[in-house]
């Protein structure tokens, strides 16, 4: 198993930056998912880490070995691709059993590597059959078996689900999980659904337009988004983000709504925007509670049950919307007033031009 | 629409007219010629010769065809100058099939590699093809002619006198057509395995580089067997076209010197169209041929779908 290390790595298609110089370590053992959305150059790290792409400056480290212009073979890395890459003129067994071939491992511990290999994934039963036989499923299965028959120093995944029926994706995600802990390897695992990517990251690296834009747990990246971007991008909805402007202490949002900075924000939030300033309140939908006597209030615009929850769509003026998660008995007509409070542990604030998060303690 | 004026009058009865032949006329109109065309040279002359094979029917004779029954295909199959001349079609086929063969496969991982200008050499690549046979026979046998022709030139005789006489020597007859053959249907080869390759998604050898297959493992394990349909495709239609070699032969040599390129086809013509015109066993040996090549195209397809699916 490796520990890989991204230093001041970038790749550029022409004059454009596909990905923008770029910092990151990932520890042995260590489950780290790039998320961003498409073309933000989540991928093109990927392929650069294994191989497959140049980078156009910078260097990768695998246990502090230089790589950076290694062939992907000599990388000792195992690449899951979202279209399988499975070799269509064989079997199952037959591509399993292709990177042993190809280092020259004898018949009988292919044989058993293989089967070894199989029976961990359960898919004994298919490895006589061509790809073009099987189930996206049992195909990303066999192309996880062929990553995994050679037990290499690190797993890359690229979208490994994207290309599976939403039925088959959760199941297969905790497959993939349950593979990561049981063989603890290092895998670094590329997708655009935030879900996946909180369901399965030790750490996640959002990216967007060629830039790293935070690098934390799920837990970080959901409570503590870095800037705006990871703000929206991560949870569904994402984050609630109302424009509003610091005067004495209370921000004035929109619909007349005057909110009452915590003490412990204060101080912080005049460093950053001045004692009167614009500001950008956040929070997530679950840190908003319906309350009588809550300071806020909106019209309620629609409502969406889930179940076991239920989501308020409140008008805060025209245009300006929130999201508001509450309690599934909790029914409100459409059109009445909402008053509700939020949960000052659970509310961020981020500057309007750089769209940078606040921080509670300034920091040097 | 009715409503509207019709400023001219002959336009609007010239679409009546039109408005007359109905879908189902113009279908006819179209289908039928063909129709009548095939029957009249392929279908009615491929069950007349069969008929004919079984006959001593010659076309100068005035004699109305006669029933022998079996005696042109005995008579055929226990010559020995017509086995002979099957093993020199085999032999031409295998050779010139091989080479295209590789040849073509060759310049086609050669072409896979975009460069430069490649899509123009491609297409000079692919001019002997389009050539008529009859042109390319005329041509080559100027480029093989010992005095002035540029090929023993090229290959370092450049003395006339010894230089070799390639149409003219029984030895080498056979090897000429064989260059002709190879240089005006490689290009075909090398196109259909072109197609095959570019088929191969580049991810299986992105794949196959991160297993650690080394360059010719990737060639025996991937190229190979993902080409390997299309280039038996090749093979099979070259195969049959080498049996029934024909035009190429007769521009260059007539089948000569004596019998040195006498390829079946060219026998069929002898027997049919040169001395007594004995048409029955020509149609008897065409029948023989195209029975060969029935078999040998049934073991061609029998591998293709092998390599189809696996």
């Amino acid at each position: 198993m490796a520990t890989i290390e991204l230093q001041q790595v970038e790749k550029k298609f022409g004059e454009a930056y596909a990905v923008k110089p770029m910092n990151l370590t990932i520890h042995d053992g260590e489950f780290v998912v790039l998320l961003g959305p498409s073309g933000c150059g989540k991928t093109t790290t990927l392929r650069m880490i294994s191989g497959l792409e140049t980078v156009t400056d910078g260097r990768i480290l695998f246990d502090g070995r230089d790589v950076t212009w290694l062939h992907p073979s000599d990388r000792d890395i195992a690449f899951v691709f979202q279209f399988f890459a499975l070799y269509s003129h064989m079997t199952a067994r037959q591509n399993i059993a292709f990177p042993l071939q190809a280092q020259g491992e004898s018949r009988a511990v292919i044989e058993q590597r293989v089967n070894e290999v199989a029976r961990m994934l359960r898919i004994e039963h298919i490895l006589g059959q061509r790809p073009g036989a099987l189930s996206g499923g049992d195909q990303q299965r066999v192309a996880l078996a062929r990553a995994l028959v050679r037990r290499p120093a690190a797993f890359l995944m690229d979208e490994p689900l994207g290309a599976l029926d939403a039925d088959f994706r959760e199941s297969m995600r905790a497959e993939i999980k349950q593979l990561h802990i049981a063989q603890h390897a290092t895998t670094i695992y590329v997708t655009h659904d935030q879900i996946e990517a909180m369901a399965m990251g030790d750490r996640i690296v959002v990216m967007s337009d060629a830039v790293v834009q935070q690098i934390g747990t799920p837990a970080e990246v959901y409570h503590n988004p870095a800037n705006l971007f990871v703000a929206r991008f991560i949870g569904s909805p994402g984050m609630n983000l109302v424009r509003g402007r610091l005067a004495d202490g209370v921000i004035h949002l929109p619909g007349g709504n005057a909110y009452p900075v915590p003490e412990a924000w204060l101080p912080a939030l005049q460093q950053a925007v001045g004692r009167e300033g614009e500001v950008i309140v956040g929070f997530r939908p679950e840190a908003a509670d319906i309350v009588d006597d809550g300071p806020l209030a909106g019209r309620v615009y629609a409502e969406d049950l889930y179940g076991g929850y239920t989501m308020l769509h409140l008008e805060l003026e025209t245009d300006e919307i929130i999201h508001v998660r509450t309690n599934r008995q909790l029914i409100l007509p459409i059109d009445s007033t909402a008053r509700f409070a939020l949960d000052p542990a659970m509310v961020r604030f981020f500057h309007p031009q750089t769209e940078a998060a606040i921080h509670q303690e300034a920091r040097p | 629409m009715s409503a509207l004026p019709q400023p001219n009058p002959t336009s609007s009865s010239s679409q009546r007219a039109r408005r007359q032949i109905s879908d189902r006329t113009i279908l006819h109109l179209f289908i039928w010629p063909t129709l009548i065309l095939l029957i009249l040279i392929n279908i009615f002359p491929l069950f007349y010769s069969l008929y004919l094979s079984f006959t001593n029917y010659s076309v100068i004779s005035n004699k109305p065809p006669e029933w022998v029954g079996f005696a042109n295909f005995i008579r055929m199959l226990n010559s020995e100058e017509m086995w002979s001349y099957f093993a020199l079609t085999g032999r031409y086929a295998l050779l010139s099939v091989g080479l295209q063969t590789g040849i073509g496969f060759g310049l086609a991982l050669l072409l896979r590699e975009k460069f430069k200008a490649s899509g123009f050499l491609t297409t000079l690549i692919l001019i002997p093809m389009m050539l008529s046979p009859v042109v390319v026979g005329l041509f080559w046998k100027l480029i093989f002619n010992p005095a002035y022709g540029i090929f023993n030139y090229l290959i370092g005789f450049t003395n006339p006198a010894v230089a070799p006489d390639w149409l003219a020597q029984p030895d080498l007859a056979l090897f000429a057509i064989v260059i002709v053959d190879v240089w005006m249907w490689t290009p075909f080869v090398m196109l259909l395995c072109l197609s095959g390759l570019s088929a191969i998604p580049d991810y299986l050898y992105e794949a196959a580089a991160i297993d650690r297959a080394s360059s010719w493992f990737q060639f025996w394990r991937i190229t190979l067997p993902q080409v390997a349909p299309l280039l038996l495709i090749a093979v099979l239609f070259r195969t049959i076209e080498a049996f029934k070699a024909f035009d190429v032969v007769m521009g260059l040599t007539g089948g000569g010197p004596g019998t040195a390129t006498n390829t079946v086809a060219i026998e069929i013509y002898r027997q049919a169209f040169l001395g007594q015109f004995r048409t029955g066993r020509a149609s008897a040996l065409a029948y023989i041929v195209l029975i060969i090549i029935i078999a040998v195209s049934n073991l061609y397809i029998r591998q293709i779908n092998r390599a189809r699916e696996g």
